[in-house]
């Protein structure tokens, strides 16, 4: 086995040019646990610690440029209020040691199903930023799971940031486990109300082949926000819509038995944690109407 | 619990001197285990050691074909190759009860997990390499994994032609054992009972999750022996099962204890022991093995899961009539402690109620599956969880509060165990549960805080934010149990201290010398205090646990500091009787009390009942050191028997009582404790601060059971979930506050009148937490752990 | 490999490192500090935390190679540290006395008194201890909250130790460490 450290970007993508089986190491918490268990046995491991500009991350007008290895604790204390629905999943990863180590990066790199920040940053509608000494392209986040653990990048290209639209509205994040700390996700679910474009969007983590998005749920419940006017009234989302809502969620995934839960049991815990966010955020939604109003 | 600020007034603060029995003194062992410098097992180091690595079946049942191992043994870096066919005596097999466990399979896998061969390197990652170039050739057979499998007509025979102590009386040869008892007429008593509820409940397989991994070092000798290091629950049972293998004589396998990383049971049997010392031995060089988590789960026996029908009837004014059960043990491909097992499962089925008229049968089986044994609680955690239940369901079923229904068929003193058997010590459990009752109920919605959002920790889910209040419905409940301490069934239990007294310096120092396995109980903590109340010194010195000193019994069934806490006093008086021999031969002329007062040893001296000094204790020994190395018994006890199950089988019970609070989100079947509060008799609390964390910790283990902990075994008896990441234990968010009540009510049968404490805790937990979500769900969950999908029954 | 880096203030390096490595291995096989233990290596219980430039994380799931010239505290710095911060060493006599009759395995050097953290005395007398395994894990974890939170509430001390599983105690004796250390903290204060 071989350990690289590159000291720049450039060197890390002519490093990974050069070995394209190269598997990239940051916060460690699951490339090690491979390594521990002798589940894998990488022939070249790339250390990205030594990259500086990777555990930055720029607040912009209208996103966030999140390094790919900014611990999850960074995002919890720095951008909760910009990220809101990335920073409520962050704070349910694994432990706090974890959450020193662990970044978007790495979530994003395994690609597993049951990664914390998935629902989160499908919800967003973020881009994620890869490169390879080819050059930098953008993966919409919708196209960036492509199957069970596999992402869309290339060989030779490695994830640099993730762009996240700051939040335009309320967001939340809920997941299922059966310890109430440190704990891997049986499933979980992730949305934002998006008022500046009157959409909503969602993720579903641990229910599927890979993270997905509830797209009827979200078709559904912007249809019947629009027709309610329920954008400007502020108004109560009627329990039948919520219920239809969660149904759909429900619906939308495609969960397996494991011994961490059954399949009908995260298609039911998926709809009872839809409607009670979708409660959650119409409630701060209109909290915010009300007070803008009065201002 | 938010808002809610450190409260240092209540802590229970170890004692500023050191003091003798009933004082909190502070661990000795504390400092080291505080620095990191405390050796345990896995961090034992030497000069060009190699490790040692296990290669495992990965199935559960298959016949070895062929075993190639000339690859591995080509790698470089690996030093030996191990086996079946390398073992160096006709002693191939090793047990706890039985000589059933093959040290490395012999041509038969029989479990997941089971050890194939070995390896011997220079680096672990070494090993691991080499070990995964050992072909082996499966022939994959049918597993035998429940009662039906096993029992039936064309069931493979796990061990065919037993030859063990049970194997005439078992019904069929895949039953370990079976102990049925039978005391009065059930079917007659009941005619007279106006309810009669039955229930059929299950016990999930737990782990005891002890946190530091099997492990240890052998160093070969000069003299063709070995020394081992390691970690374990008793010396000299490890000693007697690995000489034999070994081919040496018992004196030339030397045996020291390490830093024990938890047990709980676990250790009871041997995992890497004999392992080491061969690859030791053939290698000439010391090697280390340390399992990890993966590994652990496969290293040593876990709790059994059973299943259990039980019938209780009960009159009208809510006196039980009569009790019926069939319990079944899973014990797995090896038979471990199964037996032992059997006999507290059957004795102790009925809880601690009065019921004359009984129909009793245990069972334990051999299965494919994962090997069971010793876990805290041993047999009594299960019927306990099974009686429980019945007793909230009797108890609803006549329309009486559960706690008053149980509190009027408890036992007190004096009752007649189902086994004949007379409770001839306090049984105070109506006290326990009226206790735990009458304890303020922790306040409602703590998730409530001074801000407008909710405290997710304090709700179920935890952070993982699945609720801020919705679909959450609180429940109340409660439990009794009833454990055995000390071994039982006629076994002849006994432990050894030797204790030196001499001057050092100018002042008097005891050493306490005993094989006893310190897993974190604090045994030692109480030899010291012991120690320092018989012989009244200042300074005593607790020598390191080896086999250079006769056995303590094993670390287990709550009995440490009743038989090597009781051998330490034992000891002590004898040597304070020679040391006031020497006083008298020294000193007796020159005061009268010498010859005829009663004379004690306190502050360091000699002193009347009166309180009169006779003399310096220093002076007294003088150049002399008296040095006693004695065996300590308790009172024997009898086999039960085989048909009726009757005989004076237990040594002492103890009793302990929950109240569990919690709060369960309906909708998604989470759950959080909110508060768990235990009675216990305790008999005589040698060090309060000690017993207490005993308590607790016993509840939380419990606690797990009730609601997260499970081995998960596919229909093919394998192993789903060995890890830390789905074999979950409760975190520090999932542990509630643990009041706890201690009641001391001496037990005249015992030293200081003390009653085994660490076992009792662990039983009524599990019932309590589960009876508290029934009442908050309405549910009747028959299974532990309750999962979410039982709950939201989806 | 070579690794070189700083522990607990001074520097270390361990050659022939195979590059699957963990810190957890190097610092307990290569540099004589098995202060920090192994009690799952996946990062599910907390008994091998370190601080890493000054974060405490699990060792077991940070490669060898990544601590390249950084700077790593273990339970073993744990008394030096909290001197460098002013703390005081807590009450020497109640140690003394203990050590009366202290358990002396082979070679084994207690710690002197007034040679240990606020924490690791608190763990101590508050009856933390038990086996003692997630001892060294969760005094690192508690030693930094107790760092940036001088007076956190029982939520808080949950939250942080919410990563470090003890099988033991059942944490109330952990909670009272906790609470104890910061109440003599604020009597320093």
């Amino acid at each position: 086995m071989d350990f690289l450290r590159p000291a720049s970007w450039e060197e890390a993508l002519a490093a990974k040019a050069e070995h394209p089986t190269a598997v990239p190491i940051a916060g460690g918490t699951d490339v090690m646990v491979e390594i521990n268990f002798d589940h894998r046995r990488p022939d070249v491991l790339l250390d990205l610690n030594r990259i500086g500009e990777l555990h930055d991350w720029e607040v912009g007008e209208d996103t966030v440029r999140l390094g790919a290895s900014v611990s999850y604790t960074r995002i919890i204390e720095n951008l909760r209020s910009v990220l809101p629905g990335l920073a409520t999943a962050s704070h349910t990863v694994a432990s706090p040691q974890i959450r020193n180590r662990g970044g978007v990066g790495g979530n994003l790199g395994c690609a597993s199903p049951a990664g914390d920040a998935h629902p989160a940053l499908l919800a967003s509608g973020c881009e994620v930023e890869v490169a390879s000494v080819r050059g930098t392209r953008m993966i919409p986040i919708d196209e960036f799971y492509v199957g069970v653990k596999r992402n869309a990048l290339a060989p030779d290209e490695l994830i640099r940031a993730i762009h996240l639209p700051r939040a335009d509205g309320p967001q939340q994040f809920s997941k299922v486990g059966t310890r109430n700390a440190m704990v891997i996700a049986v499933c979980a679910f992730g949305i934002a109300l998006h008022p500046s474009t009157r959409t909503v969007r969602t993720g579903i983590g641990s229910a599927a082949p890979t993270p997905i998005r509830a797209k009827a749920a979200e078709e559904f419940l912007a249809a019947a926000l629009e027709e309610g006017g329920f954008w400007d009234n502020g108004k109560i989302i009627p329990p039948a819509v919520a219920r239809q809502f969660a149904e759909l969620v429900s619906g939308a995934a495609n969960p397996i038995d494991d011994v961490r839960g059954s399949a009908s049991y995260r298609r039911h815990a998926l709809g009872v944690m839809a409607r009670r966010t979708l409660g959650w955020t119409w409630d701060e939604y209109r909290g915010n109407e009300r007070s803008a109003r009065c201002a | 619990m938010a808002g809610t600020t450190r409260t240092p007034t209540n802590l229970t603060q170890g004692a500023k001197a050191d003091a003798g029995i009933g004082a909190s003194t502070l661990r000795p062992d504390g400092t080291l285990k505080v620095t990191g410098e405390f050796a345990y097992s896995s961090d034992m180091w030497h000069e060009d050691m190699l490790w040692g690595f296990t290669l495992r079946s990965p199935h559960a049942h298959a016949r070895i074909l062929s075993v190639d191992t000339s690859d591995a043994l080509a790698q470089a870096g690996v030093y030996a190759v191990l086996t079946h066919d390398d073992l160096p005596t006709e002693h191939k097999k090793y047990g706890l009860e039985f000589t059933d466990t093959p040290v490395l399979a012999d041509g038969v896998v029989r479990h997941h997990g089971e050890p194939v061969a070995l390896v011997a390197a220079d680096h672990p990652e070494t090993a691991r390499r080499a070990a995964a170039k050992i072909k082996v050739e499966y022939e994959e057979l049918p597993v035998v994994h429940d009662e039906a499998s096993a029992l039936a007509e064309d069931a493979p025979l796990l061990h065919p032609g037993r030859d063990d102590h049970h194997a005439h009386e078992v019904p069929h040869p895949n039953i370990v054992h079976r102990q049925p008892i039978i005391r009065g007429d059930a079917n007659a008593a009941a005619r007279r009972a106006d309810v009669i509820v039955t229930g059929e409940y299950e016990v999930g397989m737990q782990d005891q999750a002890f946190l530091g991994p099997e492990s240890g070092l052998a160093v070969p000798g000069e003299d063709g022996g070995v020394d081992l290091y390691v970690a374990t629950q008793w010396l000299h049972s490890d000693l007697r099962q690995i000489a034999p293998v070994l081919g040496l004589p018992e004196e030339k396998v030397r045996m020291t204890l390490s830093g024990v990383g938890g047990a709980f049971g676990g250790r009871e049997d041997l995992s890497m022991q004999i392992h080491a010392c061969l690859l030791a031995l053939r290698t000439g060089k010391p090697v280390k093995i340390v399992y990890n988590r993966f590994e652990s789960f496969f290293g040593h026996v876990h709790r059994h899961p059973a299943k259990l029908w039980y019938e209780h009837g009960a009159t009208r004014d809510g006196k039980l009539t009569h009790m019926k059960c069939r319990i079944v043990l899973d014990g797995g491909a090896y038979a471990s402690a199964s037996p032992a097992v059997v006999g507290n499962a059957s004795s102790l089925s009925v809880g601690p109620y009065v019921i004359e008229d009984v129909e009793i049968e245990a069972v334990a089986l051999y299965t494919n599956n994962p090997p069971c044994g010793a876990m805290r609680g041993f047999g009594a955690v299960q019927a306990c969880f099974a009686y429980e239940a019945q007793m909230d369901k009797v108890a609803a079923e006549l329309g009486m509060d559960p706690v008053e229904f149980r509190q009027l068929n408890a036992m007190t003193q004096g009752t007649i165990m189902p086994t004949g058997q007379v409770v001839d010590s306090p049984a105070p459990v109506a006290e326990l549960l009226r206790r735990v009752k009458a304890l303020p109920l922790p306040p409602e919605n703590q998730w409530e805080s001074a801000g407008q959002t909710a405290d997710v920790r304090a709700l179920p889910g935890g952070l993982s934010n699945t609720t801020h209040g919705e679909g959450v419905v609180r429940g109340v409940g409660y439990a009794v149990g009833i454990k055995n301490v000390g071994f039982s069934e006629g076994f002849d239990d006994y432990s050894t201290a030797r204790v030196r007294l001499e001057v050092v310096a100018g002042e008097p120092v005891a050493t306490v010398h005993t094989a006893m396995a310190e897993v974190g109980q604090g045994g030692v903590t109480v030899h010291a205090q012991i120690a320092r109340t018989e012989l009244g010194v200042q300074q005593v010195t607790i020598h390191p646990a080896d086999t250079q000193v006769g056995s303590a019994g094993s670390t287990s069934a709550s009995r440490q500091t009743y038989m090597t806490g009781g051998a330490v006093k034992n000891t002590c008086e004898a040597v304070r009787d020679k040391a006031l021999q020497l006083g008298r031969r020294r000193f007796g002329t020159f005061h009268p009390a010498w010859a005829t007062a009663e004379l004690l040893l306190e502050g360091g001296k000699v002193v009347t009942d009166g309180g009169e000094v006779l003399a310096d204790l220093a002076d007294v020994l003088g150049d002399d050191v008296v040095d006693l190395e004695l065996e300590f018994r308790h009172r024997p006890t009898e086999a039960f028997d085989i048909v009726t199950g009757q005989g004076f089988g237990h040594v002492q019970y103890s009793f302990a009582a929950h109240r569990a609070v919690v709060e369960v989100d309906t909708e998604l079947g989470l759950v959080k404790v909110v508060e768990l509060a235990c009675a216990q008799d305790v008999g005589k609390a040698l060090n309060p601060l000690s017993v207490v964390g005993q308590i607790q910790g016993g509840t939380t283990q419990g606690l797990g059971l009730a609601v997260m902990e499970e081995i998960i075994v596919d229909p093919k008896s394998k192993v789903r979930n060995p890890s830390f990441t789905d074999y979950l234990i409760p975190t520090i968010l999932d542990t509630p506050t643990i009041p706890v009540d201690v009641l001391e009510l001496a037990d005249d049968h015992a030293p200081y009148g003390l009653r085994g404490i660490g076992e009792a805790p662990t039983l009524s937990s599990t019932p309590a937490v589960v009876s508290a979500i029934r009442a908050a769900t309405g549910l009747a969950l028959k299974r532990v752990p309750v999962r979410p999908e039982h709950i939201t029954g989806v | 490999m070579r690794v070189t880096f700083t522990v607990n203030g001074r520097e270390q390096e361990a050659d022939d490192v195979w590059e699957g490595e963990s810190l957890l291995y190097v610092l307990r096989e290569r540099m004589g500090l098995p202060g920090s233990k192994n009690a799952c290596e996946q990062g599910e219980c907390g008994s091998c935390t370190v601080r890493l430039d000054d974060v405490p994380v699990c060792s077991c799931l940070v490669a060898a190679g990544q601590v390249q010239g950084r700077e790593v505290v273990t339970v073993e710095g744990l008394a030096d540290q909290a001197r460098e911060r002013g703390g005081r060493a807590t009450d020497g006599t109640t140690l003394d006395q203990a050590k009366g009759w202290q358990a002396k395995p082979h070679g084994a050097q207690a710690a002197q008194p007034g040679q240990l953290a606020p924490i690791q005395q608190a763990f101590i007398d508050a009856g933390a201890v038990q086996c003692g395994f997630c001892t060294p894990g969760l005094l690192v974890a508690a030693d930094e909250l107790l760092e940036r939170n001088s007076s956190p509430t029982d939520a808080d001390i949950r939250e942080a130790l919410s990563g470090n599983l003890c099988r033991c105690t059942g944490y109330e004796k952990i909670l009272d460490a906790v609470r104890l250390a910061a109440a003599r903290q604020d009597e320093v204060v």
